[in-house]
């Protein structure tokens, strides 16, 4: 979840006089060997089981492409969706004062300590035709649960604090004076926001959007309820891998699984190398 | 939380401040608190007695027990391997350390759904080690067992993410005093580590244990979803809800909001806490900028 965030520069580290190196970096190999990379490597070799043509096939059935499609178009439209409001959401709790400020801001976290299955309930109650929300815009003919754009809204729901969270220390950050400073040389408040603000805040949004995009790839609690999974249509990559382990498609579901996962980690591999490459740049 | 200096208004004029605000509270009223209530009102739409009769059922309490008992096993575990590891990747450097801080991140990069296969195909009847497992009487794969590593997996990184981050702000010169002066190790990490990390660390437990408690993908994979069994509560919502069973579904989801809840009304509180220390002593190091992660 907060998978690629910036870790402080390492210059002060060097020769330590502390103990206990041994002992901590020993078990800390040990307990992550046992609990994650085994069982991780466990998906490797069994990928390796398989041979390619089998392989191949499996991973492009026409059931799995439309999966692929469904699930990059959400999540695209998902992270979209939130780097606009994120960064409306992180500037206006950066720069404004509002009645509720404080709790507005403790609530963009609420993605991250709800549980996916409760909001995917949640998500389906307020965007069925029978919601509160979801009602209304049935009513106008945009049907949003058991349908794409319902499996959009909760991949927004679900990756939500992402953009707001790498924005907002930007934004606190940004030096007011060079504002001024631009603006007393003639600056329109528009032409600051563009030529000062959005390139400052730029790398963070595009990590923040990377992430939010990132988490949507993999997610299943929440979309699963309001997706109606329905083969070729609404059936995301994530719920496809469920349907082949339910009929105990072993070999389907690790061919599927080694895509998902080559994905991921080049996708965070990407944002990792982004983020060493802009720091680099800073120094 | 807030802002460290005094808010600055940009030159916008009010309106177009007030438009601003309107739309983003608009945008987190519709997918954030809408939902949050809707969560609250189908739980009581029958009235209380009903929502009572949802979550004290023993298919439910059941659900609770095990639960809870996943987390009190899970939580010390990853504690004690996230100080560890922080303690490590903080304090010290050696070759590997950026790899390590990679590997620990992992479990984030996997989806839930991956991360319970991996233990199927591990312990899983036709698994690497599945048959011994069955020859010798033991079963994992839609067993306790299996949820508590699946969710071990799963909450791994979670304190570590916290810790190495506010350990390295630190830097190690206060630990190395304490060592120069005489005190030997478990002394510097319980009088000087320990209290310097007290607020980052309880953020870290608080996120693991939410976790713990919520995660659902992962562990549907493993659990098999045995009633009274190996069914923990976001699996029980699952299957209530699946079943049309909307209100005791809705009930029992509403137990994991209320959870949801504390977890964020801690995570202020923590914010601000740390906040009011670092304002009143200047004490350098301490990274507010973190806890907000």
């Amino acid at each position: 979840m907060k998978a690629a965030s910036s870790i402080r520069s390492s210059s002060r580290g060097r020769a330590s006089a502390l103990p206990g190196l041994g002992l901590t970096l020993g078990f800390t190999l040990l307990y992550l060997s046992v609990v994650v990379l085994v069982p991780l490597s466990a998906l490797v070799l069994r990928t390796a089981d398989l041979s390619w043509s089998d392989y191949w096939a499996t991973v492009t059935t026409p059931r799995a492409l439309a999966s692929y499609r469904l699930t990059l178009g959400t999540s695209m439209a998902a992270a979209g969706l939130n780097a606009v409001f994120g960064l409306l959401v992180a500037w206006v709790l950066v720069r404004y004062d509002f009645p509720g400020r404080r709790l507005v801001d403790a609530v963009v976290d609420l993605p991250f300590a709800l549980p996916t299955a409760v909001a995917g309930i949640a998500l389906t109650a307020v965007y069925a035709p029978t919601g509160w929300i979801g009602g209304t815009l049935h009513a106008w003919g945009v049907p949003i649960a058991y349908a794409p754009s319902g499996i959009v809204v909760a991949l927004t729901f679900i990756s939500l604090p992402f953009v707001v969270r790498t924005v907002q220390p930007v934004l606190e950050d940004l030096d007011p004076e060079v504002e001024e400073a631009a603006r007393s040389l003639g600056a329109s408040p528009f032409q600051t926001t563009v030529r000062i603000i959005i390139p400052t805040v730029l790398p963070a949004l595009a990590t923040g959007t990377a992430l939010a995009f990132a988490r949507s790839l993999g997610e299943y609690g929440s979309i699963v309820f309001i997706s109606g999974n329905l083969p070729m249509r609404t059936e995301m990559t994530t719920v496809l891998i469920m349907a082949r382990l339910e009929q105990f498609d072993y070999a389907g579901a690790t061919a599927l699984a080694s895509v998902m996962l080559g994905l991921s980690f080049a996708l965070l591999l990407g944002i990792n190398l982004t983020q060493w490459l802009a720091r680099r740049r800073m120094t | 939380m807030t802002a460290r200096r005094p808010l600055h208004e940009d030159g916008a004029g009010a309106p177009i401040r007030w438009a601003l605000i309107a739309c983003a509270l608009v945008f987190l009223a519709a997918f954030l608190v809408v939902p949050l209530a809707a969560v609250i009102s189908a739980a009581f739409e029958q009235g209380w007695r009903v929502y009572w009769d949802s979550v004290t059922e023993p298919d439910a309490q059941s659900a609770i027990r095990l639960t809870l008992l996943t987390a009190l096993i899970v939580v010390p575990l990853n504690t004690v391997f996230g100080v560890a590891a922080a303690w490590a990747i903080a304090k010290f450097t050696f070759p590997g350390r950026t790899i390590l801080i990679t590997l620990i991140d992992l479990p984030f990069a996997v989806s839930p759904v991956i991360s319970g296969f991996v233990f199927v195909l591990l312990f899983g009847a036709n698994g690497l080690i599945g048959s011994w497992l069955a020859a010798h009487g033991m079963k994992i794969i839609f067993a306790f067992p299996g949820l508590v590593l699946t969710t071990l997996f799963v909450t791994a990184p979670f304190v570590a993410r916290e810790l190495i981050p506010l350990m390295q702000e630190q830097g190690p010169e206060i630990e190395e005093a304490a060592v120069a002066l005489g005190a030997s190790g478990w002394q510097t990490f319980w009088r000087i580590t320990l209290p310097n990390i007290k607020w980052g660390l309880l953020y870290g437990v608080i996120l693991l244990n939410a976790r713990a408690i919520g995660e659902f993908g992962a562990v549907s994979v493993v659990s098999g979803h045995i009633r009274g069994e190996t069914n923990t509560m976001p699996l029980h919502v699952e299957i209530l809800y699946n079943e049309y069973n909307f209100t005791a579904a809705f009930a029992v989801a509403s137990l994991l909001t209320l959870m949801a809840v504390v977890v964020l009304a801690a995570k202020s509180l923590i914010a601000w806490r740390t906040h009011a220390v670092l304002t009143t002593s200047a004490r350098p190091g301490l990274a507010v900028s973190d806890i907000h992660r």
